[in-house]
């Protein structure tokens, strides 16, 4: 990427940025719900609830309020969430780590074993372990993260209870980390009792929301594996002695991934909305279920700080994606 | 006489999708060095002996009798172990299409190399030297640049010349080549056709030539096998066999090329009645056979 491509595609994130933050601001300020009507005691008075507005600037127009919240998020001040009382900023920035840690740990247990499906796959074509696969694949696919949060639930924290069902670790747990990001300070420390616990707490929902991931990735990429093994050039590497390991892993798999990489791309961002409902199911302390208790509160700066965090990560993941597929062709890299 | 390199003996193939036959009692000799070419139109089953000789045919079709001998032992019932040492060094492939034959993911050289090291066992760097000098035999100008190009670098013609070099790396005893010319500018096509027969010459390599045109194989093939509907019509020296066709269908298809001469008379197609007395002889082959 030349320096300005960087530019450009800078330029363009930010636009959609404001373009977001405009669709989100006035999308909740037309929407029912008042953020005052969730805080006041039943004893309070009209009056009391007009000073309320007035302090939050509630009264004033959504146009007025939306140049005062951009011209503060310049500034990198994201305002204060009404419910917790609390900057959005250091908010977003305690809960977060937590569920890039979660969703992060998801992706690579989606591609890695969606990958090595794939690849079981397209080595046992035309024998019966392959229909067998793809029936198994098949019935993945059909289940979305939150059936599989709650067959989890079931199945490793009541009937086989190997698994903790709540939470991030255990509360004995010491908490004295220098960064919000856990499990990769503990990695770095060495520090296995605490790695191996958050991990325990952090199995189910990576489960439910890397099984979906696993069973598209599988499906996509054996089906283009499949296409890339007829072509003449695997016919002239079986010629020459490859074994079907490396006819697929270095022959086809760097043709066939593309289509793959792309939806991997798109099936991440779903999974970040997935941990909405996955993490409110295991308690997990992320954004995701922060995000829930905002809504359910109306606060709006939260919510707005929220959906900005959502799209900069969505913004960063694209142009990573496209960065990736680029490197991978060597059209793009060898004009 | 000497030994032939390859005998195909009464080879029969069926198509496992209608039961009917693809190739039935196809029989030729060739000779070391020898190219023949294998020429009818689509479906006569010219493709179908190729992929059979390397082992490639597609699960819709299958063997019903006969043997292929390659140097006196029968490839359709070798051991996988023994087909894997000839397949790929005594045997090996000029394919139809340069675009598809080539992984556009890795780079020239590479590709070219990996042949050399797994079935020849050489090292990274002899592997490389045979490759410069075997690019240096099929005339590629600047070895270094291609050695370290991707394949949509270079030109449909430049391809083949890699694809030529990497049939005759591995000094084959067989070479066989897949409708090489077809997917190429007719101005390329006679360059490609003289490398094949230049390194044919130096190789002492025996070709199939698979073809559907008269033209091609005038100019680069020894003998010729013409097949219609998978039944062998006519065989022999390819001077022969143009100057003075036995069958009727022979003497219609050499009718019916371009002839270059004569600019002003246009094309003649086979005539109906050509066909209609093939189809009764071969129906009447298969009724004799059964």
């Amino acid at each position: 990427m030349t320096a300005s491509d960087f530019l450009s595609r800078l330029l363009a994130a930010l636009l959609t940025l404001f373009g977001v933050g405009v669709v989100i601001f006035c999308l909740l300020r037309v929407v029912p719900g008042d953020p005052i009507a969730m805080m006041i005691s039943p004893s309070a008075t009209p009056a009391d609830i007009t000073a309320l507005r007035a302090h939050y600037g509630l009264d004033r127009s959504i146009f007025e309020q939306f140049v005062i919240w951009i011209g503060d998020v310049a500034q990198g001040d994201f305002g204060r969430s009404i419910s917790l009382k609390r900057p959005v900023v250091e908010l977003v920035g305690e809960r977060l780590p937590a569920s890039l840690e979660l969703v992060f740990a998801a992706l690579i247990f989606g591609v890695v074993s969606g990958g090595l499906i794939a690849v079981a796959g397209t080595l046992s074509r035309k024998t019966p372990v392959e229909p067998l696969l793809d029936l198994i694949n098949g019935l993945f696919l059909a289940v979305p993260d939150f059936i599989w949060a709650l067959a989890l639930v079931l199945l490793f924290g009541v009937l086989w209870p190997v698994f903790p069902l709540s939470g991030r670790m255990d509360p004995s747990v010491s908490t004295d980390f220098a960064t919000p990001f856990y499990l990769i300070e503990s990695m770095i420390r060495l520090n296995l009792a605490v790695m191996l616990d958050i991990l325990g707490h952090m199995a189910m929902p990576v489960l439910a929301l890397g099984l979906p991931l696993a069973s598209i990735i599988a499906r996509t990429l054996k089906e283009a594996l499949n296409e890339a093994m007829v072509q003449d050039y695997v016919l002239l590497g079986r010629l020459k002695g490859m074994s079907e390991m490396r006819l697929v892993l270095g022959e086809a798999l760097r043709n066939a991934v593309g289509p793959t990489l792309s939806l991997t791309g798109v099936q991440f961002t779903f999974m970040i909305g997935g941990t909405v409902i996955v993490e409110r199911i295991f308690s997990f302390p992320g954004i995701g279920s922060m995000a829930i208790d905002a809504v359910i509160n109306r606060d709006l700066p939260l919510i707005q700080g929220i959906i900005l965090a959502f799209g900069t990560l969505f913004i960063a993941i694209n142009i990573i994606v496209d960065a990736l597929s680029n490197r991978l062709n060597p059209r793009q890299t060898h004009g | 006489m000497t030994k032939p390199v390859l005998s195909v003996e009464a080879l029969s193939a069926l198509s496992a999708r209608n039961g009917t036959y693809v190739l039935s009692d196809v029989s030729l000799t060739l000779q070391p060095g020898e190219v023949r070419g294998l020429v009818g139109e689509s479906g006569a089953g010219k493709s179908t002996i190729a992929k059979a000789v390397l082992g490639i045919l597609p699960s819709t079709i299958r063997i019903a009798g006969g043997w292929i001998r390659f140097e006196g032992d029968d490839l359709l019932t070798a051991r996988p172990s023994v087909l894997r040492n000839l397949l790929g060094r005594d045997i090996t492939l000029i394919p139809q299409d340069p675009q598809t034959a080539l992984n556009p993911a890795r780079r020239i050289g590479a590709q070219l190399t990996d042949g050399l090291r797994l079935k020849l066992g050489m090292n990274a760097a002899s592997a490389r030297a045979r490759a410069f000098q075997l690019m240096d035999e099929v005339q590629i100008r600047d070895p270094a640049r291609v050695f370290d190009s991707f394949p949509h670098q270079l030109s449909g013609g430049m391809r083949q010349r890699i694809l030529i070099a990497q049939a005759f790396a591995p000094n084959p005893k067989l070479v066989i080549a897949d409708e090489p010319t077809t997917a190429l500018d007719v101005t390329v096509q006679k360059e490609i056709l003289r490398l094949v027969r230049r390194m044919q010459e130096a190789h002492g390599t025996a070709v199939i030539f698979v073809t559907h045109d008269l033209g091609v194989v005038a100019k680069i093939c020894d003998s010729v096998t013409l097949l219609y509907s998978g039944h062998v019509i006519e065989q022999g020296a390819t001077a022969d066999l143009i100057e003075r066709p036995r069958h009727a269908y022979t003497r219609a298809l050499i009718a019916a090329g371009p002839r270059y001469d004569r600019p002003g008379q246009g094309l003649q197609p086979v005539p109906e009645r050509v066909f209609a007395d093939l189809r009764k002889e071969i129906g009447q082959r298969e009724t004799a056979d059964v």
